[in-house]
């Protein structure tokens, strides 16, 4: 019974979501600059770190789409090799932020009472701190590690998704299965993560699409400041660093990585708002 | 009301002390030390300034003393800068960043909020789409490409303002714009979707059919309530201010706190930093406070809650 049920949900919302025309041709768009990013510097003939000091500061053209920076390096190939970049780390951190937030917010949620009290005032603290300089500090003294950029941003990400999946949680949690669930003597665990878990796959969904844009922004916001992605290494960020200092010599340099990372904000956020109103037909458009 | 002003006051000292005892043992593991810097200084030098500052005591030791520093509001003296005073810095580059965020934040609410306002009585004609479909642009156009693109724009190409540095009111101008128009652009989002949900209660109908013009009951009925979402977004927007004034000073070569900051933390000026963090701490606890109390005094229903 409740497979049945939940695939018609799925397919009810994958429906509506069809017939949001922004949403679809956000999602198409997501799926080109994944395309190209992915395909990007396997096709280009070009590496994202080969030099030619022959043809510096190349507009674009034939010979290099994009044209080139200051050490004649091909915009393309940053461009793309940067994007894939951008979007592991979005995708990665998204999904550190979602493992912390989920099993915090459940877990306040079901057990309930002074634990759940205790632990939603400490979210609360956390909410009010300076986090941002946190991660600026431990990118600054521990140097620019990659692992260490995931977890930074997740750490910091996974506030909000705490305290949407707690309050799913205690809707949830005094419903019928979850009663029929514990009468046949399942473990606290099974429950949490066999019975409880699907039934919040909705809300966590749609406000992981919104977490992915958030946390491009604070990735791009580090390259930009120097902390992130180091040379000849790129990202969306660093190469719009690269693009901001150079604009007036290669004004290319700062449109294609900017039109690229935009777009990409732009898709996730229509897709975010798309996939609300098609999994939680309830909530207000507005 | 006051009940609120002091469990948060009470609130703040435990939280602004695990973020000392946090911040500073951050520092003191990290490798590298304020006193290596690119320009070898000799051996016996370096000790003497390592005693001269207590760095040759055990850490412990170190951060209690720290601690009875701070207790007595002692912030201590920079370590690349000994002649300042971390407070002195503070004081110095502070008010360059509160100028900067202050001047955003006033232009994100008179952008954001009549633009909510107005699409949100429109609603469904072009003076709502075209607003709205605006701040969807501004939303997703990060603050270091729109910068960059009013430098290219307003400055190279029109001359009209000076695209770096801050010695005058003109030089104010594109900095707080460019960090303003994305805090306008959440803003008139948060305001149409406030208005909309309160331009349908039943007080405003009361109001519209005891004759009150549509601008009374805009600015005296359904502003405060459709106001609420926004005083809500204010608290993050603080902090994301602080944030955005981190990328806007490195843009435009701002001297301001965020910028003192990276550069302490990449010198290892331990003090420096420590006094920074605990003192953006601070600012974003008692924002957040006159925040809460702004919330109450607009919501009878938060008020009586708390």
């Amino acid at each position: 019974m409740s497979s049945t049920h939940s695939s018609s949900l799925g397919r009810d919302a994958w429906l509506r979501l069809r017939a949001n025309k922004m949403a679809m041709a956000s999602l198409f768009l997501l799926a080109a600059v994944a395309l190209i990013s992915l395909l990007g510097p396997l096709l280009c003939s070009y590496s994202y770190d080969q030099q030619n000091l022959d043809r510096v500061f190349q507009s674009p053209d034939t010979t290099h789409l994009f044209g080139t920076d200051n050490l004649g390096r091909d915009l393309f190939a940053r461009t793309t090799y940067g994007g894939r970049i951008s979007l592991a780390v979005g995708l990665l951190a998204t999904l550190v932020s979602l493992v912390i937030g989920v099993t915090y917010g459940m877990l306040s949620g079901y057990c309930g009472g002074r634990l759940d009290a205790w632990m939603m005032r400490l979210v609360d603290v956390l909410y009010s701190l300076p986090f941002i300089i946190f991660v600026i500090l431990l990118m600054v003294l521990f140097g620019r590690n990659f692992l260490l950029l995931f977890l930074a941003i997740g750490a910091v990400e996974w506030l909000t998704m705490a305290r949407i999946t707690r309050a799913q949680t205690i809707n949830l949690k005094n419903a019928e299965f979850i009663e029929a669930a514990r009468a046949l003597g399942y473990s606290h665990l099974r429950i949490l993560f066999h019975h409880l878990l699907p039934n919040l796959i909705g809300p966590i969904i749609i406000y992981a699409t919104l977490t992915v844009p958030a946390v491009m922004l604070l990735e791009s916001v580090l390259s930009f400041l120097g902390l992130g992605v180091q040379a000849p290494m790129s990202s969306w960020g660093s190469l719009i660093k690269e693009g901001a200092e150079k604009m007036d010599a290669a004004p290319w340099l700062l449109f294609f990585p900017g039109m690229f990372f935009c777009l990409t904000l732009f898709a996730l956020n229509f897709l975010g708002d798309g996939l609300r109103d098609a999994l939680d037909p309830k909530s207000s458009k507005d | 009301m006051r009940k609120l002003i002091i469990s948060r006051v009470l609130q703040a000292v435990p939280t602004l002390w695990v973020i000392a005892t946090l911040t500073f043992f951050m520092t003191r593991y990290a490798p590298g030390g304020p006193f290596d810097s690119e320009r070898a200084i000799p051996e016996e030098i370096k000790i003497k300034l390592q005693s001269h500052f207590g760095l040759d005591r055990p850490l412990f030791d170190q951060y209690l003393l720290y601690l009875k520093n701070l207790l007595q509001g002692d912030l201590g003296p920079s370590f690349k800068y000994p002649e300042w005073e971390v407070s002195e810095l503070i004081a110095t580059a502070f008010p360059v960043s509160l100028t900067l965020g202050l001047l955003s934040l006033l232009i994100a609410l008179m952008v954001g909020i009549p633009a909510g306002m107005i699409a949100a009585l429109r609603k469904n004609s072009w003076v709502d789409y075209l607003p709205m479909s605006l701040s969807m642009a501004g939303i997703c156009l990060p603050t270091f490409v729109l910068g960059p693109l009013l430098i290219y724009a307003l400055s190279t190409q029109l001359g009209m303002f000076p695209p770096l540095g801050w010695y005058g009111p003109a030089d104010w101008v594109l900095p707080s714009l460019t960090l303003g128009l994305f805090y306008a652009a959440y803003i008139a989002r948060l305001t149409r979707a406030g208005m909309l949900e309160t331009l349908q209660q039943d007080y405003v109908r009361t109001a519209r059919a005891k004759g009150a013009t549509s601008w009374r009951i805009l600015t005296k009925h359904a502003a405060r309530g459709g106001l609420l979402p926004v005083v809500t977004f204010l608290g993050p927007a603080f902090a994301g201010l602080i944030t955005g004034s981190f990328v806007i000073e490195s843009i435009f070569f701002i001297p301001g706190l965020g910028k003192f900051f990276v550069t302490a933390a990449f010198n290892r000026d331990y003090t420096m930093v420590l006094g920074t963090v605990l003192f953006y701490a601070s600012l974003i606890i008692l924002l957040n406070l006159l925040v809460d109390l702004l919330q109450a005094w607009l919501d009878p229903k938060a008020r009586q809650e708390k």
